[in-house]
């Protein structure tokens, strides 16, 4: 009797009941118990200092996929918007300058590969205007269009092979990760501040183009609201060790990518970039970036640009001595010169020493300074410790040995050693099968942290990942 | 320290490409990165790397095999005065089985280590660390009387047809020292089996007896006779292999494996369930005096113990995933009972037991990871109607 009652749409439910069933429904946290935490010295202070940086280089190969082919010559004058190069097989995918200045110089490597498009700010920061508009007012194809004009399509990008996204492409759902678990990653709780009204118009434009569901995934530990009351979108929580932040591992766990399917994803700061273009009507490229690691003397966060020059930054800032610079985190970033670039998805610069050097028995020494995810180290005798790690790779490249590692730090129901031999034998039935679409190389970042074995586990699956783009295409 | 680092570093160039000693590059590299972590650093993909590596892992596998080899040493000549009726003083035990245990290491390791330099200048590899592991293994399972050539018979045969032949360390089916132990029961089955060897020169009118074949007597004689102890079988004061005997030092080896994340304790206990398992259903039937023994006994007896730590666990030649190794260890205890039980004319079922089960290993595993391929495509099929 009561049933009938409560199913008939006609009778709504008492208004308490409704309330505690949303209540009942909506915190559902997700616990992940693989992973790992590293725990690493340099962690940047919250604190934010403006920088204005004058040297800018877009790097086509930020863009897995994309064919460049050149819009401007040295010395062209440009503006936030203007086009610089367009994907030679998807011609509306536009790439333009994140700032106004002088096209200073145009970097080929090996076969003229397109390398680095440098350009220098003429400190006008001069913006095109594509005109601001409330997303709710238009038409997908009028949000899409004003998007790939404007430059600022690029930050989404799809999943499976972690490409700039189709825009002819329906997907299946999009997902912002609003925490990252990465060692030394930036604290976007504290990165949203005051931006909560474009991240909102950029979740509204997300939830208009994809059809389906913008899911918010927040930590349990997420306390910004400007995460944790938006609208248009559901919120998923998780809580567990890194990857949890890692937007494939939650993609797996909300709603898994089968073969066919297409997902699509963005960070946080990609979502205020879509929210500025429509509340302003310009392609802003300002995000906050966080300067951290071992070898830094002040670690903490920066204004820049995307594909800033990152000396602004790291310029006295760094201890003497060989150092590693890493645009992005240490487990999966880009090593970079220190008169080199942010990527364009990075939203980290970290420094790290090289390590170089030669050490006497090292695999025989007690080794209770030495960070291992295994207990062989009588670093276990100190479990909160934070470490400077070295780039050393503490060892040599051998066949696989060891079982079951791997599987501790991957929070997915995937074989991961079984998913790596089988890109290793080029068996794409197999590759498929095991799960290939649900991954990206960062979901595999602490496998070859943790590897015995010492062999490069990420490239191989951006290498598996390849193979299966070209056969699918 | 720094004057070798020199010292390595100003004949290096003779080892490599060109120099003067090209065809001994594996064996330098071997020695240098013995004595120095490589200076190699990542540079794409993860830009840390975990401190731990193959040398740390197979190092530390050794040091859970001291106890057992320790405790082995001093058994070889406590079962040796025993036998003699001679009350000896403690040093006197452990240096007559140092005399006996060094040179049967030494052989193992030498004969071992040179193959293997052998096929990684062949290959152009570096030298695994799996034989590290290998060479103090194959001792361990030996009886203490063993002569020598036949260490490095075996020993030469595990290496060459149980690894080298499949790709060497990692692409092995068989574990290499049951190889070893299975090549010597199988050729030379006067030395490796019987009342004879497993107590090093022994006094001919004392038994001699394990309890594995004390147990296999008691099918022929109705009962079964045990000399020594439960409690006695536990601490390992009985003939048999070297470092087989003792079930307590060896679970200070699995301590050891366990605690350092090394070796597999989901492996280590389905082994232990399978063989309590199949010695309690035994024991249920009873229809002769062996399946009578408690099932517990079968756990301290023979090589249960040992191969349960140490051979079943092999990462190279074990089940996979973590399903698998449950599967795995199950049907090596269940086997092992079972052979020892029902087939008496190959009373260590443990090692026939393992290497069944190595050759089974990857089929459980494809089961495993085929269950995992249909739920991923189960999950696909309510998306495409």
């Amino acid at each position: 009797m009561h049933k009938s009652k409560y199913l008939s749409k006609s009778i709504p439910l008492p208004t308490k009941t409704r309330l505690s069933v949303i209540t009942r429904i909506m915190p559902k946290t997700i616990k992940l118990t693989k992973g790992l935490d590293i725990r690493l010295k340099g962690a940047a202070e919250k604190k934010i200092e403006q920088l204005a940086p004058s040297h800018f280089a877009m790097k086509p190969t930020d863009f897995t996929g994309v064919f460049p082919r050149l819009q401007v010559k040295e010395g062209d004058t440009v503006k936030a918007g203007t086009p610089v190069f367009i994907d030679k097989y998807r011609e509306n995918l536009v790439f333009t300058s994140p700032v106004s200045g002088k096209i200073a110089e145009i970097k080929r490597g090996d076969k003229r590969v397109l390398l680095e498009i440098r350009i220098e700010a003429d400190g006008r920061n001069e913006r095109l205007d594509f005109g601001a508009a409330d997303p709710g007012t238009l038409s997908r194809e009028q949000l899409v269009e004003k998007m790939l004009v404007s430059g600022v399509w690029p930050v989404i990008r799809q999943r499976p092979y972690g490409i700039v996204a189709n825009p002819d492409h329906t997907p299946k759902a999009v997902h912002i990760s609003a925490f990252d678990t990465a060692p030394l990653a930036p604290d976007y709780d504290f990165i949203v501040n005051g931006q909560g009204r474009h991240f909102q118009t950029g979740l509204d434009v997300l939830a208009k183009l994809s059809n389906g569901k913008v899911n918010m995934n927040i930590s349990s530990k997420t306390r910004a609201a400007e995460f944790t009351s938006v609208r248009n979108a559901d919120i998923n929580t998780f809580s567990g060790p890194h990857p949890a932040g890692n937007v494939g591992v939650q993609i797996h766990h909300i709603d898994p990518i089968n073969k066919g399917d297409v997902v699509w994803f963005a960070g946080v700061q990609d979502v205020i970039t879509i929210g500025k273009l429509f509340n302003e009507g310009t392609y802003d490229a300002s995000i906050v970036a966080a300067l951290a690691g071992s070898e830094v003397k002040k670690p903490q966060y920066y204004r820049t640009m995307r594909s800033a020059a990152i000396s602004g930054m790291v310029e006295g800032n760094v201890n003497p001595g060989e150092q590693r610079y890493i645009s992005g985190n240490v487990l999966t970033g880009m090593a970079i010169r220190p008169d080199n670039y942010l990527g364009f998805y990075d939203t980290m610069v970290t420094v790290i020493p090289e390590g170089n050097y030669h050490e006497f028995i090292g695999w025989a020494l007690p080794g209770f300074g030495k960070f291992s995810f295994s207990r062989a180290f009588f670093s276990w005798l100190t479990p909160g410790k934070e470490y400077k790690l070295d780039t050393n790779l503490h060892g040599g490249e051998r066949a696989y040995v060891m079982t079951g590692q791997f599987e501790k730090v991957l929070p997915m129901d995937i074989y991961p050693l079984q998913l790596i031999k089988a890109i290793l034998a080029e068996d794409i039935d197999l590759m498929e099968n095991l799960g290939i679409y649900e991954v990206e190389p960062e979901d595999f970042a602490l496998c070859e942290f943790i590897d015995t074995s010492k062999t490069e586990i990420q490239s191989i699956v951006r290498k598996g990942l390849e193979i299966m783009r070209k056969e699918m295409s | 320290m720094k004057a070798l680092r020199k010292y390595l570093d100003k004949i290096k160039p003779q080892f490599q490409k060109g120099g003067k000693f090209e065809k001994l590059h594996s064996t330098f590299d071997a020695f240098e990165t013995f004595l120095f972590v490589p200076d190699k650093t990542t540079f794409r993909g993860s830009h840390i790397r975990d401190s731990i590596d193959m040398k740390r892992t197979m190092s530390i596998v050794v040091i859970a095999l001291l106890p057992a080899l320790l405790f082995g040493i001093w058994n070889v000549g406590h079962q040796h005065f025993l036998s003699l009726g001679e009350m000896a003083p403690f040093w006197n035990k452990v240096g007559f089985g140092l005399l006996k245990v060094l040179p049967i290491i030494i052989v193992s390791y030498a004969t071992g280590l040179a193959i293997e330099f052998i096929f990684a200048q062949i290959r152009h590899h570096e030298v695994n660390e799996g034989f590290l592991v290998s060479g103090m293994l194959i001792p361990l399972v030996l009886p203490p009387d063993l002569p020598l050539w036949m260490v490095a018979l075996a020993t030469a045969f595990a290496v060459i047809i149980g690894k080298e032949v499949f790709g060497g360390t990692g692409m092995n089916i068989l574990n290499p020292a049951l190889t070893a132990r299975a090549f010597l029961f199988f050729a030379y089955p006067a030395q490796m089996s019987g009342d004879k060897v497993w107590i090093a020169d022994k006094a001919d009118a004392f038994s001699g007896a394990t309890p594995l074949a004390e147990a296999t007597a008691g099918i022929e004689s109705g009962v079964v006779h045990f000399t020594h102890s439960f409690q006695e079988m536990f601490l390992g004061l009985i003939p048999g292999s070297i470092g087989e005997t003792s079930t307590l030092a060896i679970l200070i080896g699995a301590l050891i494996l366990v605690f350092t994340g090394i070796g597999s304790l989901r492996i280590m206990l389905s082994v232990i369930a399978g063989g309590i398992f199949m010695g309690g259903i035994l024991n249920i039937f009873g229809a002769n005096a062996y399946m009578d023994v408690p099932f517990y006994y079968h756990l301290v007896i023979g090589g249960f113990a040992f191969g349960t730590v140490f051979m079943a666990t092999d990462p190279v030649t074990a089940a996979q995933t973590n399903k698998g190794k449950i599967i795995y260890g199950f049907l090596i205890g269940l086997m092992a009972v079972l052979i020892r039980v029902l087939n008496p004319a190959y009373p260590e079922g443990m090692m026939l037991a393992i290497l069944l089960m190595n050759v089974f290993a990857p089929l459980i595993d494809h089961y495993v990871v085929e269950a995992n391929i249909k739920r991923r495509l189960k999950r696909m099929k309510p998306a495409k109607a």
